[in-house]
C-alpha cells in the first residue's frame, strides 16, 4: 500500500497555508507512520464519494433554479429503483473497502502487539530487545522508568533511534492519555490498571509529548520533551540520568504524587524495585494491601471474577499467578 | 447572618447546608470576581428590566393563562424555541472566551482565565450546547410540528408535555444558578471520573442535578411524542404514508425513551459516589472509571443521533417543498432512518478505542461506526435527487439546507475518518475531533433549526421572517463556521489537543487569532438571526401571509396561521402521502358549516409547581440543605397523587366558537371554503 503520491496531494495544499508541520500526516516515528498511512488512504478512497456530492451539490441546485426554465421539471418524479440500488450501494462498497483496511490496520498496529519491524521493508534485528519503559502519570507530570537501566526520569523521556520500544503505562489518581504524536498513536493511562504501547522512532529529534486526556487543572502543562538519540548518544544520556544522582524511594515518589503544575525535569540515578507495580496495584503507601494479592486471594477461593489470566488490561501476569487450570478453563 | 462555615452555630448549618457567603463567586475581591460580579449586574438589570415591563404591561396573568401553565403543544413548542435561543447566546459567551483565551494565551502570556475557570467554561459550553441548546431546539420543533403533521389536536399526554417543558426549564436555570452561586463542574461536558468525583464543592452537584431534571424531562416527552405518533394519526395514514419529519420524531423518541434511563442511572451512580461514598466509578474499593465512560456513552452517542434525526426529517420536508417535487426514495429514507436508530446503539466504543480495548473489540466497533455512514449517505443522495429535476427556490429555509448538505457531506467525512481505529489513535482527543464534532453539529443541528424556524415560523405566527437579514445570519454563520473551526481541522493535524488553556508554540497562535475571528463572524450571524426576529415582529403587517405561503405538502398547511387550539376543525383523512398536496390537487375545499363542539385538555398549574419543588429539590440536594430537599421531594409527590384526583382536566370548544374562526381565521384568499 503504497501512499507517497497521495501524501504529497495532500500535503501540497495545507503545505501552501502557512508552512506548518502537520506531524499526524509526517510522523517520525514507523507506527504513527503506518496510522497516518491508513489514515491517508481511507480519506483518498472516501474523495472518491465525497468530492462528486459536493460538486453534484453545487450543481444540481444551480441548474435546477427555479429560474432557470431550460431544466426539465419533473413534479412527480420520486422513485427508481437503479437510483435507489446505487445510493444504497455506492457508500457501502467505500465502506468495504476502507472497512477492511480498518479492520487490517486495527491489527497490524494494535498498540499491544510487538512490533515486527521498525520501518517499511526492516524487520526488527534479530536479537535486538526492545526498550522498556514503564510510564505512570502523576498529577500533572510524566514519570518514566526504565527498569533496563535502573533509571527513572520526570517530564523527559529518551530513546535510541530503531529501537523498538515498549511501554507499560498506568496512573498515580486521574485518568490521562499518553501521545508522542510523532512516534505512536495515543494510549490511556488509568490508576489501578495498566495499559500497553509499542512504538519506535526513526529520526533523532526533540519531540513533543503530552497527555491528551483532560485531567484537571494543571493538565495544560502536562508536557514532557521525547529525545530520539542514536545509540551512543543514548548512552551518554543514560549515563548523565545516572551522574545526576538521587533516588526515586517512596519518600521522593510521595512528593512526586503532591499535585503539581509545570514541574521541571528530574533525573534518578536509582528507583525501588517493584516500585511500578506497587503505584499499579494501588500499595505505595505502607500498610496497603496491593490489588494483585486481593485478587489472588479471592482467584483461591475459588469464585474469581475477572479473567485476570488473559487480559491484558487488568493486573501484570508476573504478580497475579493465577493456578494455571483456571487460567486454561477461560480460554 | 451567613458566616463560614465551621464558626456558625449548629442551626445555621442546618437551615443553609454549605451554603456560605464564600459560594458567592461575585463577592471575591479577584478578577474572577469582578468578571462575575459585572455579569450578574448585567443579568441582573436585564431581568428586572424584562420582569418590571411584563409587570407595567400588567402581562402576568395572561402569560400564567396562556403560557406557563398551557397544555397546548404549540405553545410549549414555541417556549422550547426562546429557551433554547437564550441558552444559545449563553453558551455561546462561552465559546467567545475560550476563543479569546485560547488566541491569547501563548508563551508567557497565561491569558486572562486561570485553568480553573476555563475547565468550568468549556464543560459549561458544552454541556449547555448540548442539552439546552441543541436538545431544546429540536423538543420545540418537534412539538410544534409532529401533531400537526398527523392531523392530530394535541399531543397523547399534554399535561406531560407541560411537566416535561418545566423539567427542562429548571434544569436550565439550575445550570445558570451555578454562575452567580457556587462555581460549575470542571470535567468536561460528559463529567467523566476521576475529575468529577475528585472536585470539591457545588459544580459537580450543579451538573448532576440540572442534568437530571431536564434528563426526566426529556424522557417523559420521548413517551410522549411515540404514543402521539403510534395512536394519534389522522384516519388512512399508515406509518407508510406519515410525513419523514414525523418518521425521525418517531425514531427520535424511540432512542430517547431507550437510552436516557441510561443517563439517568448513571448520573444517579455518581451522585451516590459523590454523596454516600460508594464505589462504583472509583478507583479503590472495586469501582472503575471505565464503567462511566462506557455507561455515559451508551447513552451519548445514541444522543447524537437523537439530536440529527429530527432535522433529517426538516431537510426532508423542506427540499421537497422548495423543489416542488415528492421526496425522492421516500422507503429508503425510512428504512435508512430505522437503520440509523439501531445502528447508534452499536457504536458507543468509538470514543474512547485508545483506551486498550484490544484490536478484535476495537475493529468490531470501527466497522458498526462506519456502517451508520451508509443510510446518511442515502439520505443525502435521495435530497440530492429530490433537488433533481426541481424548480428549486432559494428561500432562507433552503439555504440553510444547502449550507447544511455542503457542510454536514465533509463533517461526515471527517467522522469516518475518526471511525478507522488506527487513524483515531493520532487523531483523539485531538482539536481535529472537536472540529470534526462541530461540523456536524453546527452543521447539521444547528443549521437545521434555524432552517426550520425560518420554514415554520410562518404557520406559528401568521408572518414570514425578514429574508434580508435571514440571509445575512445565514452567510454569517456559513462563513464564520469554516473560519472558527477550519484552523481546528489543521491544529489537530499538526498534533495540537483539546481543553488546553496556554500554549508554548507561538506558531500556533495565528490559527487561533483566526479562529477568534470565525468565532466574530458566528456572533455577527446570530446577531442577524435576533434582528431578523426583531424586524419580522414590527414589519409584521407588512409581511403576513396566509396559512400555506411556501405550497406545502404536508398537513400543517392546511390549517390556518397561526392554527387554532384545536388544530383542525375536521381531522383530515389521509388519502397519500404528503396528503395536503393531494388534497390541493383533488380541489379541496375547507368546510365552512357543520362543526361539532370540540373535546380539548385545560390548561392546568400543575407543571409549574411540580417545576418549582423539584427545582427546590435539587437545590436542596446541591447545597446539602437537607430538610428542604426531603420537604420539596415530599411535595412533588404530594402535588402528583393530587393531580391524580382532577377530574376536570378537560373541556369543549363549542362548535359557535370553531365557526367562528373557521370564517375570520387566517386563510389565504384563494382557498377560501365553501359553505359545506
Amino acid at each position: 500500500m503504497s501512499v507517497k503520491p497521495l501524501r504529497g496531494l495532500l500535503l501540497l495544499p495545507l503545505a501552501l497555508l502557512g508552512g506548518c508541520h502537520l506531524v499526524l500526516l509526517n510522523p517520525a516515528g514507523d507506527v504513527a507512520r503506518q496510522q497516518s498511512d491508513i489514515m491517508i488512504s481511507t480519506t483518498a478512497i472516501m474523495a472518491l464519494i465525497i468530492v462528486p456530492v459536493l460538486i453534484a451539490i453545487g450543481v444540481i441546485a444551480w441548474r435546477y433554479r427555479a429560474s432557470n426554465r431550460q431544466a426539465r421539471y419533473d413534479a412527480t418524479w420520486a422513485h427508481s429503483p437503479q437510483l435507489e440500488l446505487l445510493v444504497w450501494a455506492a457508500p457501502l462498497l467505500i465502506i468495504i473497502a476502507i472497512g477492511a483496511i480498518s479492520w487490517i490496520g486495527t491489527h497490524m498496529v494494535d498498540p499491544y502487539r510487538p512490533l515486527q519491524r521498525i520501518a517499511p521493508d526492516q524487520p526488527v534485528p534479530a536479537g535486538v530487545k526492545p526498550l522498556e519503559v514503564e510510564v505512570v502519570s502523576l498529577r500533572w507530570k510524566w514519570l518514566f522508568l526504565y527498569p533496563q537501566y535502573g533509571i527513572a526520569t520526570v517530564n523527559q523521556l529518551a530513546a535510541p533511534v530503531d529501537r523498538p520500544v515498549k511501554f507499560k503505562l498506568t496512573s498515580d489518581a486521574m485518568m490521562d492519555s499518553f501521545f508522542v504524536p510523532a512516534m505512536a498513536g495515543q494510549i490511556y493511562t488509568m490508576p489501578g490498571m495498566q495499559t500497553i504501547l509499542h512504538g519506535v522512532i526513526n529520526k533523532p529529534g526533540e519531540y513533543r509529548g503530552f497527555s491528551a486526556n483532560y485531567s484537571g487543572s494543571g493538565f495544560t502543562d502536562m508536557r514532557f520533551k521525547f529525545l530520539g538519540m542514536s545509540t551512543a548518544d543514548f548512552d551518554k544520556w543514560v549515563a548523565r540520568v545516572r551522574a545526576a544522582g538521587g533516588d526515586l524511594d517512596r519518600k521522593t515518589y510521595d512528593q512526586l504524587r503532591v499535585p503539581s503544575r509545570a514541574a521541571p525535569v528530574q533525573y534518578y540515578a536509582h528507583f525501588d524495585t517493584g516500585l511500578y507495580n506497587r503505584i499499579l496495584n494501588l500499595c505505595v503507601d505502607p500498610g496497603q494491601m496491593c490489588m494483585s494479592q486481593m485478587m489472588a486471594a479471592d482467584a483461591h477461593d475459588g469464585d474469581m471474577h475477572g479473567d485476570a489470566a488473559g487480559n491484558a488490561m487488568s493486573m501484570p501476569h508476573a504478580v497475579l499467578k493465577p493456578a494455571p487450570a483456571q487460567a486454561a478453563a477461560k480460554h | 447572618m451567613l458566616e463560614a462555615l465551621p464558626h456558625r452555630a449548629a442551626i445555621w448549618n442546618f437551615l443553609f447546608g454549605r451554603l456560605t457567603l464564600d459560594s458567592m463567586p461575585f463577592l471575591k475581591p479577584d478578577l474572577e470576581g469582578r468578571i462575575v460580579l459585572v455579569t450578574f449586574i448585567i443579568v441582573a438589570i436585564g431581568g428586572l428590566a424584562i420582569l418590571g415591563a411584563i409587570t407595567k404591561a400588567r402581562k402576568w396573568g395572561y402569560l400564567w393563562k396562556e403560557w406557563f401553565t398551557s397544555v397546548d403543544h404549540k405553545k410549549l413548542g414555541i417556549m422550547y424555541m426562546i429557551l433554547a435561543t437564550v441558552m444559545l447566546l449563553r453558551g455561546f459567551a462561552d465559546a467567545v472566551m475560550m476563543r479569546s483565551q485560547q488566541a491569547v494565551a501563548f508563551g508567557p502570556h497565561m491569558g486572562y482565565l486561570p485553568p480553573e475557570h476555563y475547565d468550568q467554561i468549556f464543560s459549561a459550553h458544552g454541556a449547555i450546547m448540548i442539552f439546552f441548546v441543541a436538545m431544546t431546539y429540536i423538543v420545540g420543533i418537534m412539538n410544534y410540528v409532529m401533531p400537526l403533521q398527523i392531523g392530530s389536536r394535541d399531543v397523547a399526554f399534554p399535561f406531560l408535555n407541560n411537566l416535561s417543558f418545566w423539567f427542562t426549564f429548571w434544569g436550565a436555570m439550575l445550570f445558570m444558578l451555578s454562575l452567580f452561586l457556587g462555581d460549575f463542574s470542571m470535567a468536561g461536558w460528559l463529567g467523566y471520573p476521576p475529575v468529577s468525583e475528585l472536585q470539591q464543592g457545588s459544580g459537580v452537584d450543579y451538573y448532576i442535578w440540572g442534568l437530571q431534571l431536564s434528563g426526566l424531562g426529556t424522557l417523559l416527552t420521548g413517551i410522549n411524542f411515540a404514543v402521539t405518533i403510534l395512536k394519534l394519526r389522522a384516519p388512512g395514514m399508515t406509518l407508510m404514508k406519515m410525513p419523514v419529519f414525523s418518521w425521525t420524531t418517531l425514531c427520535t423518541s424511540g432512542l430517547i425513551i431507550a437510552t436516557f434511563p441510561v443517563l439517568t442511572a448513571t448520573l444517579f451512580m455518581l451522585a451516590l459516589d459523590r454523596y454516600v461514598g460508594t464505589h462504583f466509578f472509583t478507583t479503590g474499593g472495586g469501582g472503575n472509571v471505565m464503567m462511566y465512560i462506557n455507561l455515559i456513552w451508551i447513552w451519548g452517542h445514541p444522543e447524537v443521533y437523537i439530536l440529527i434525526l429530527p432535522l433529517f426529517g426538516v431537510f426532508s420536508e423542506i427540499v421537497p417543498t422548495f423543489s416542488g417535487k415528492p421526496l425522492f426514495g421516500y422507503s429508503s429514507m425510512v428504512y435508512a432512518t430505522v437503520a440509523i436508530m439501531i445502528l447508534s446503539y452499536l457504536v458507543w466504543l468509538h470514543h474512547f478505542f485508545t483506551m486498550g480495548s484490544g484490536a478484535d473489540v476495537n475493529s468490531f466497533f470501527s466497522l458498526t461506526t462506519m456502517m451508520i455512514s451508509i443510510p446518511t449517505g442515502v439520505k443525502i443522495f435521495n435530497w440530492l435527487f429530490t433537488m433533481y429535476r426541481g424548480r428549486i427556490r432559494f428561500t432562507v429555509p433552503m439555504l440553510w439546507t444547502l449550507g447544511f448538505l455542503f457542510t454536514f457531506t465533509i463533517g461526515g467525512m471527517t467522522g469516518v475518518m475518526l471511525s478507522v481505529a488506527p487513524a483515531d489513535f493520532l487523531l483523539h482527543n485531538s482539536l481535529f475531533l472537536v472540529a470534526h464534532f462541530h461540523n456536524v453539529i453546527i452543521g447539521g443541528v444547528v443549521f437545521g433549526s434555524f432552517a426550520a424556524v425560518n420554514y415554520w415560523f410562518p404557520k406559528a405566527f401568521g408572518f414570514k421572517l425578514d429574508e434580508f437579514w435571514g440571509k445575512a445570519s445565514f452567510w454569517f454563520w456559513q462563513i464564520g463556521f469554516w473560519v472558527a473551526f477550519g484552523p481546528l481541522y489543521i491544529l489537530g493535524l499538526m498534533g495540537v489537543t483539546r481543553r488546553l488553556s496556554h500554549f508554548e508554540d507561538p506558531s500556533l497562535q495565528i490559527w487561533f487569532i483566526i479562529a477568534a475571528f470565525g468565532a466574530f463572524l458566528i456572533a455577527l450571524g446570530i446577531l442577524s438571526f435576533l434582528i431578523q426576529i426583531y424586524v419580522s415582529i414590527v414589519r409584521r403587517k407588512a409581511y403576513a401571509v396566509g396559512h400555506d405561503p411556501w405550497d406545502g405538502r404536508t398537513l400543517e398547511w392546511s390549517t390556518s396561521s397561526p392554527p387554532p387550539d384545536y388544530n383542525f376543525a375536521f381531522i383530515p383523512l389521509v388519502r397519500e402521502r404528503d396528503a395536503w398536496t393531494d388534497m390541493k390537487a383533488h380541489g379541496f375545499r375547507r368546510p365552512l358549516d357543520g362543526f361539532n363542539p370540540i373535546h380539548m385538555p385545560k390548561n392546568t398549574a400543575t407543571g409549574v409547581v411540580i417545576g418549582v419543588l423539584a427545582f427546590a429539590c435539587c437545590f436542596g440536594l446541591i447545597w446539602y440543605i437537607w430538610w428542604l430537599a426531603a420537604a420539596s421531594l415530599a411535595g412533588v409527590i404530594a402535588v402528583a397523587i393530587a393531580h391524580t384526583f382532577n377530574y376536570h382536566h378537560d373541556h369543549h370548544i363549542p362548535a359557535d366558537e370553531v365557526r367562528e374562526f373557521e370564517h375570520a381565521g387566517n386563510w389565504q384568499p384563494e382557498t377560501r371554503g365553501v359553505n359545506a
